[in-house]
């Protein structure tokens, strides 16, 4: 039964449309390798069996009837726990939310992913109110890199990265601000999409910076990332937020590959730092798409202090109200950065967020003669639970702000991103690369990620460290 | 830059009817620091008066 549980989301799909396996058997299969692994892993902190079960059974039952079924019939999937799922309160990874009362219906985007045939399993174990990058949760306990148990997941999205990393799940959904779904991508070795800033719904989901919040999708194979971001797009009246965009499709154009599309690696900021297997990474996969142009984005060291600025003001006015009266049920890390925050004055703020509108304009004039860029993902491969400090440029540098030194400043813009799992040779841990595209062509970041996998540069093998 | 953050945290928290623990402070006034820190580099960066902030109100 186990290889059901560990099948593409494409590939359940089709084995359910093939009467091969019934959405009851994957989602039974499934059950099981999650209450097998997730007590060494913690992704869950949920498990809807009842409900996945339900849903299961209606499947089948649709199909019996001979129903047409969607693309994604009888795959499962699970959600960060700042999702909200009906019947449950929506934690955020705190303590104090799980006083909230149950959700009362699903988020946008849970909606979306079930109506495309998906199945709900759970939701997932995040780091508290998403202001994190290391998959830590003082309340939940860690999750943990599927490959090495001792390593970090990554943040704040770390349960989605062990998930489908750990190949409990071929397909979750995380949140990313500043980076919370590239950085477990690349710790966990899968592949993330963060959309254009806008694009997908954030109805009934828990906010941390209204100016930078994402939603997206995480896999190991580019087409479930591409089928699943297809499926959720469109517009929702419930998010005053997203922009008015109708879905432009990306799957159908996966495989037309990378001829006449210009990429060039991003240098200056982006080069400087990183450990070296990550730079290899990142050239092995400018090598295999023939980008020898490397372009420098302007600034891009104060366009990461202004996203940092507008984090630190957002999300301490957002939590103000709890950081007077429950500041004690808040894991410290958090609270003294959010109250920090709160007292920021709003001159930089406003500052801040004029950076914004001109860092945009730098980019914009680079995708005038470049389709698509290139950029490391995280400065170093998964560093170890608890680990307070890695060494950047010779220097000790504090994990929890610095793992997302490249993703920040292309959040910043709301620029679309493709993380991609590239393995050095002989590591135990991967490491990842940002495949970035112009504003609303997330289709140009899927085709290059496609043309990688294909090409076997990047791949996502299951992490199979909590199945010893 | 010569920032004082105990002397800033003490006159800015009342304003928000706010107040920080004892166990609080050192993080607070460290991440306080960070900010001020990164915020030089935001505010040394000249853009004219008419610079459009990102966000854009819809009515």
């Amino acid at each position: 039964m186990s290889d059901l549980a560990t099948l593409s989301a494409l590939d359940a799909a089709a084995k359910v449309r093939a009467g091969e396996a019934s959405a009851r058997e994957i989602v039974g299969a499934t059950l099981a390798r999650i209450a097998a692994q997730n007590t060494k892993l913690g992704a869950f902190t949920d498990v809807t069996s009842a409900r996945a079960l339900a849903r299961a059974e209606a499947l089948d039952a649709a199909k019996a009837r001979g129903e047409a079924l969607g693309p994604l019939a009888g795959a499962t999937f699970a959600v960060k726990n700042l999702f909200d799922v009906e019947g449950l309160p929506t934690r955020a990874g705190s303590k104090i939310n799980r006083e909230r009362a149950p959700a009362r219906a699903d988020a946008t985007l849970i909606t979306k992913l079930e109506a495309a045939g998906a199945i709900l399993v759970g939701a997932l174990n995040m780091g508290e109110y998403a202001y994190d990058f290391t998959g830590e949760n003082a309340h939940d306990g860690p999750s943990r890199n599927p490959h090495d148990l001792g390593c970090m997941s990554g943040g704040s999205s770390g349960g989605s990265g062990s998930a489908v990393g750990g190949g409990l799940v071929p397909l979750a959904l995380g949140s990313d601000t500043n980076g919370s779904i590239r950085v477990p991508s690349a710790l966990c070795g899968i592949y993330g999409l963060k959309p254009t800033y806008g694009r997908l719904s954030r109805a009934r989901s828990f906010p941390f910076v209204s100016s930078l919040d994402h939603l997206g999708p995480f896999a190991r194979s580019v087409a479930d990332l591409a089928v699943s971001y297809d499926a959720m797009q469109g517009v929702d009246p419930d998010d005053p937020g997203q922009a008015p965009r109708a879905s432009e499709p990306t799957f159908a154009a996966l495989e037309e590959g990378v001829r006449g599309l210009r990429i060039a690696t991003l240098g200056g900021y982006f080069a400087k730092g990183a450990e070296p297997a990550v730079l290899a990474s990142l050239e092995r996969v400018a090598r295999a798409l023939g980008a020898e142009r490397v372009v420098e984005l302007p600034e891009a060291g104060r366009a990461r202090a202004a996203a940092f600025l507008i984090t630190m003001a957002e999300g301490g006015a957002l939590h103000l109200d709890r950081l007077k009266t429950r500041a004690a049920d808040y894991d410290s890390d958090t609270r003294d950065r959010l109250i920090a925050g709160a007292l920021l004055p709003a001159a930089w703020v406003v500052k801040a967020q004029k950076l914004r509108r001109w860092f945009r304009a730098q980019a914009l004039e680079i995708f005038k003669d470049v389709d698509v860029l290139l950029a490391p993902a995280t400065p170093v491969r998964a560093p170890a639970l608890g680990q307070k400090t890695f060494v950047l440029d010779g220097v000790d540098v504090p994990v929890r702000a610095n793992l997302g030194l490249f993703t920040q400043p292309i959040s910043f813009i709301g620029l679309p991103v493709v993380a991609v799992p590239v393995w050095p040779p002989g590591s135990l841990l991967p490491t990842g690369v940002q495949v970035i595209a112009p504003p609303w062509r997330e289709d140009l970041a899927l085709r290059v990620a496609a043309r990688l996998e294909r090409e076997g540069v990047t791949r996502a093998p299951i992490g199979r460290a909590a199945e010893a | 830059m010569n920032f004082d953050a105990d002397a800033y945290i003490d006159a800015s928290l009342p304003l928000l009817d706010l107040t920080v623990s004892e166990g609080a402070r050192p993080g607070v006034k460290l991440n306080l620091e960070i900010a001020a820190r990164l915020s030089r580099l935001v505010l040394d960066w000249p853009l004219d008066d008419e610079a459009e902030p990102a966000p854009v109100y819809v009515p």
